[in-house]
């Protein structure tokens, strides 16, 4: 490769900022080299460091069925085509729009109301998190963002944009949850190295917490913003996850009630793809009180539009009331139940989780199992865990959380089956661990026995590794029965 | 637009702090100000329809080419690319299809741009699938290759006259600026090479560091290709100056004889010096060719590995929605499809450009020679009461106000030549053509039968 040519790319393109240089790619090289699959591969590497959803994808496949007519391609829809093919502008479908709105007030239990004129299109949530940062701030100015957060912050509020995070730190001893003492100091502080605090960006609910804020606490948060007159970005995606109380409350609902607050400072980002699972459709929403910011971001949709086939999909679907609110239910459900399946199995292995109620993921406690409160040793567990273990998940420190020994496990991003695969694992470690602690001789015989039949057993199966690069059309399917022995081998 | 918002006050707050927006929301660099919007306006507040408003504004500033919708719908029907989707069998692939939101893109809608734009080149260049880095757009495209391309305050020469979007989408959230490279009717609007070093030095002149040269082939607004030697040179130059070229061939597949278009690729294909290559990009669209605006396809495909990379993960804000990517991956693959779509498109096209061309020639118009794109770039100099920029501007008006039809002034596409404007065809029917032809028939009547009654 040309040195020269390559000297010639902006500071940019030469920076890290794009995040991927991190040690946490590690775990997910890990798995793209040796993904798992119950039949082809049932030693491979079980993916749970991926907050997808993918729960609910039968009601979208039945409401598909039955609704022809959303395809521009179908026989009943062909009639739509070029109209939504030539359809660039930047408001976006009107009804796009209107089933937006609507969409995102019934998953707030019609609590607050959306205007349709506010929705701003963005390409997924990643792109209306960027573009806020646009309008917002300046290169070299700073938002506050509560850790642990997104990981993925870094590169989406700052690579382009030039503007700085500032963490502020929370703790386990309130559930992390960030105190107006916290956001004070640290704001007082970046103020006084002649930092400019443009705003606050939370995730309500957090990932990678898995909590909602109730409603003391957005209510303080608001205050606090509303105080030093600086904005409030409120990355609500996971809204419709969350499964027990507190029920989740929207900002939308708190400005509703405070309404001394600056409107003006307060912006929502949103997209389908948790809570309903189309990651892929790159559906993302800017909602802005503010009426300039929703021009100007409105202007800026132009660099990531939602294709207007997607656009047209996505009215004809929210906008059957039917559909959405049973769909609204049974996400809950769903999430719920993997949660229990999850913390419970944890729990019965001496694992606890931060207490949650929402998110596709648990933030697991393995704080005991750190040689030592730091965060080298949370690193040396997590490598443990991804080559030996043979699990992808997140450890605390790629969210900038404060305290070691934390880790974030997606559960909604694999059937059952290998969910409970998952678990065994984890609990054949974790007591293994007990056991070596223990200094159990038997324990680890007997795990060197497992080691063995699994060894022998792997000879014996006649299985095609050459397809273990990820099969696109077969995630985890039910195609063995829960009790089969191979899978308990 | 540029005042920062006075905001009420919360009874607690002792502070004078007026909470601005950034610096890149309140400038204009976005260029919703231009004249080239506002004629938009117009049309907007009074659309011409053949039966219900035929005496509305008929809208000739639109470069959207809608002369093929019936190829496509045809194919779409018969083969149903979202059957798979939407089918009874129970919508299999969909679940997967949603959940794909991989920046490289689906392979198998890479592997069928590479051939798609193959194909537009008569196999004359070969694309490799996986260079190919997918964008929502052009407009996206061409802003992330100068996010890549170029620091903020550097710049990038653009021949004159250019797409009024590069304005906002080259500069406004980079900070990169545009230097323009002035051409004029003396030899068809092509690049001279003293143009080219006379924009660099005024960009040294004026102490901006030079990263690039970006040119849109087919040209908009010129609607003609870039000759070979003229792309010969501008490797060139680029070469001796250590920068970037950067070929937007977003009407590539709108060329009407194939055999008149040459791509940067073809040059590239016969050069081994990589140090050379890997200063080329092209980016491409959909949104031109196949007439699909709204779908949000575009694509940067680059000859420098650190570019696709890196293009590659600042896509991450830009995806092409996966499930358009799965409808037109089998409609692109099939190459049978696109052969018919390519040709009967450049001949429809061709035949829309003479229609008009010749229209305006009987009503005493010239135009450009042009050989591309979805519009004509005609000659109104003569039509100027003052040779100037407000004299065109105040031309524009009339056609606007008095002819019904909006069409683009130069200046609004940074023309140094006063009088040339550029007008659309292929977003409207034939008959609706027809009407706007008659009434610029009828304006050059009155204006010569005014004349003489002053004469």
């Amino acid at each position: 490769m040309s040195q020269s040519a390559n000297q010639l790319l902006s500071k940019l393109a030469s920076s890290d900022k794009h995040g991927e240089a991190s040690p946490y790619f590690d775990g997910w090289k890990a798995y793209d080299n040796n993904p798992y699959h119950p039949i082809h591969n049932p030693h491979g590497v079980i993916q749970m460091g991926l907050a997808e959803n993918q729960l609910c994808s039968d009601l979208i496949k039945e409401w598909i069925r039955k609704n022809p007519q959303a395809s521009i391609c179908t026989a009943e829809g062909i009639d739509s085509f070029s109209d939504i093919a030539v359809f660039q502008d930047y408001h976006g479908l009107k009804q796009f729009r209107q089933a937006i709105a609507a969409f995102m007030e019934r998953a707030r239990g019609g609590r607050v109301s959306f205007e349709a004129e506010r929705v701003v299109m963005s390409g997924g949530a990643t792109g209306a998190n960027e573009t806020l940062m646009f309008c917002l701030a300046d290169p070299g100015d700073a938002f506050l963002v509560p850790t642990p957060y997104y990981a993925a912050f870094d590169r989406d509020l700052r690579w382009r944009t030039g503007i700085r995070i500032i963490p502020v730190a929370c703790n386990s001893s309130n559930n992390f949850q960030v105190t107006k003492q916290a956001l004070e100091s640290t704001y007082l502080k970046a103020q006084e190295t002649g930092i400019k605090i443009k705003g606050l960006i939370i995730a309500n609910p957090s990932n990678p917490l898995g909590t909602s804020l109730d409603r003391e606490n957005l209510e303080s948060l608001v205050s606090f913003i509303n105080d030093k007159q600086i904005h409030l970005v409120c990355d609500e995606i996971y809204a419709a996850t969350v499964f027990a109380e507190p029920k989740f409350i929207s900002v939308a609902e708190i400005i509703q009630e405070m309404v001394h607050v600056n409107r003006d400072l307060i912006h929502i980002v949103y997209s389908l793809s948790k809570d309903m699972g189309l990651p892929g459709f790159r559906v993302g929403v800017v909602y802005s009180y503010n009426d300039a910011v929703v021009s100007c971001a409105r202007k800026m949709s132009s660099f990531g539009l939602v294709s207007s086939q997607t656009q047209s999909f996505v009215a004809a679907m929210l906008s059957d009331q039917r559909f959405v609110d049973n769909f609204l239910v049974e996400v809950s459900k769903r999430v719920a139940k993997r949660h229990h399946m999850f913390t419970e199995g944890l729990e019965e292995m001496g694992i606890s989780c931060l207490r949650s109620n929402a998110g596709l993921y648990v933030l697991m406690d393995l704080r005991q199992m750190l040689k030592a409160q730091t965060f080298e040793s949370e690193i040396a567990l997590w490598r443990v865990i991804i080559n030996k273990v043979k699990i992808n998940i997140s450890p605390g420190s790629s969210f900038h959380c404060s305290e070691p020994g934390w880790f974030r496990v997606c559960f909604a991003n694999m059937d059952e089956d290998t969910l409970q695969v998952g678990l065994e694992r984890i609990k054949d470690f974790v007591l293994g661990d007990k056991a070596s602690k223990n200094e159990n001789y038997n324990c680890i015989c007997n795990n060197k026995r497992e080691n063995k039949k699994r060894k022998s057993f792997q000879k014996n199966l006649k299985l095609s590794f050459s397809s273990m690069m990820y099969d696109e059309h077969v995630r985890s399917p039910k195609l063995m029965s829960p009790h089969s022995p191979l899978l308990r081998a | 637009m540029g005042l920062p918002l006075m905001m009420e006050r919360s009874s607690n707050n002792n502070n004078n702090n007026v909470v601005e927006l950034s610096r890149v929301a309140v400038s204009d660099t976005h260029g919703e100000d231009s004249p080239y919007f506002a004629g938009w306006k117009a049309y907007d507040e009074n659309p011409y329809d053949e039966s219900h408003n035929p005496s509305g504004v008929i809208q000739m500033g639109l470069a959207e080419n809608q002369v093929s919708f019936d190829l496509l719908e045809t194919y779409l029907e018969k083969k149903n690319p979202e059957g798979s989707m939407w089918g009874t069998k129970g919508a299999p692939g969909f679940r997967e299809n949603a959940l794909f939101q991989d920046y490289h893109g689906l392979k198998t809608f890479r592997q069928a741009m590479a051939s798609f734009m193959e194909q537009i080149r008569g196999g004359k260049a070969r694309f490799d699938p996986d260079r190919i880095v997918l964008t929502a757009g052009a407009t996206a495209a061409n802003e992330l290759l100068t996010f890549i391309l170029a620091d903020p305050n550097d710049a990038l020469l653009v021949p004159t006259p250019y797409y009024p979007g590069f304005d906002r989408d080259l500069r406004w959230r980079t900070g990169v600026k545009i230097v323009p490279i002035h051409c004029d009717s003396s030899n068809h609007f092509q690049i001279t090479p003293e143009a080219l070093e006379s924009a660099y030095q005024t960009a040294r002149d004026a102490n901006i560091r030079v990263r690039g040269v970006l040119i849109t082939n087919p040209s908009n607004p010129l609607g003609a290709t870039v000759q070979k030697k003229v792309l010969e040179d501008l490797l060139d130059f680029c070469v001796r100056k250590n920068i970037h070229l950067v070929s937007d061939e977003i009407y590539s597949g709108s060329v009407f004889h194939a055999s008149e278009f040459t791509s940067v690729a073809e040059i590239v294909e016969n050069i081994d010096d990589v140090s050379v290559k890997e200063r080329v990009h092209i980016v491409y669209s959909l949104s031109k060719d196949l007439g699909l605006p709204g779908f949000r396809v575009g694509t940067i495909y680059s000859y420098n590995d650190n570019v696709v990379r890196t293009a590659r993960r600042m896509s991450s804000f830009t995806l092409v929605s996966s499930q358009t990517q799965h409808m037109l991956a089998s409609m692109l693959s099939d190459e049978e499809f696109t052969e018919k779509y390519i040709r009967i498109n450049r001949e429809r096209l061709r035949r829309r450009y003479e229609t008009i061309v010749e229209g305006l020639k009987k009503a005493g118009i010239e135009c450009l020679k042009g050989n591309a794109g979805l519009f004509c770039w005609m000659n109104l100099g003569f039509l100027l009461e003052k040779k100037t920029k407000d004299g065109e501007l105040q031309l524009w008006d009339v056609i606007l106000k008095e002819l019904k039809l909006n069409i683009s002034p130069g200046s609004s596409c940074h023309c140094s030549e006063v009088g040339w404007f550029r007008v659309c065809f292929a977003n409207m029917s034939e008959n609706t053509l027809e009407i706007a032809l008659k009434r610029i028939h009828e304006f050059m009547d009155r204006r010569r039968r005014k004349e003489k009654m002053i004469n």
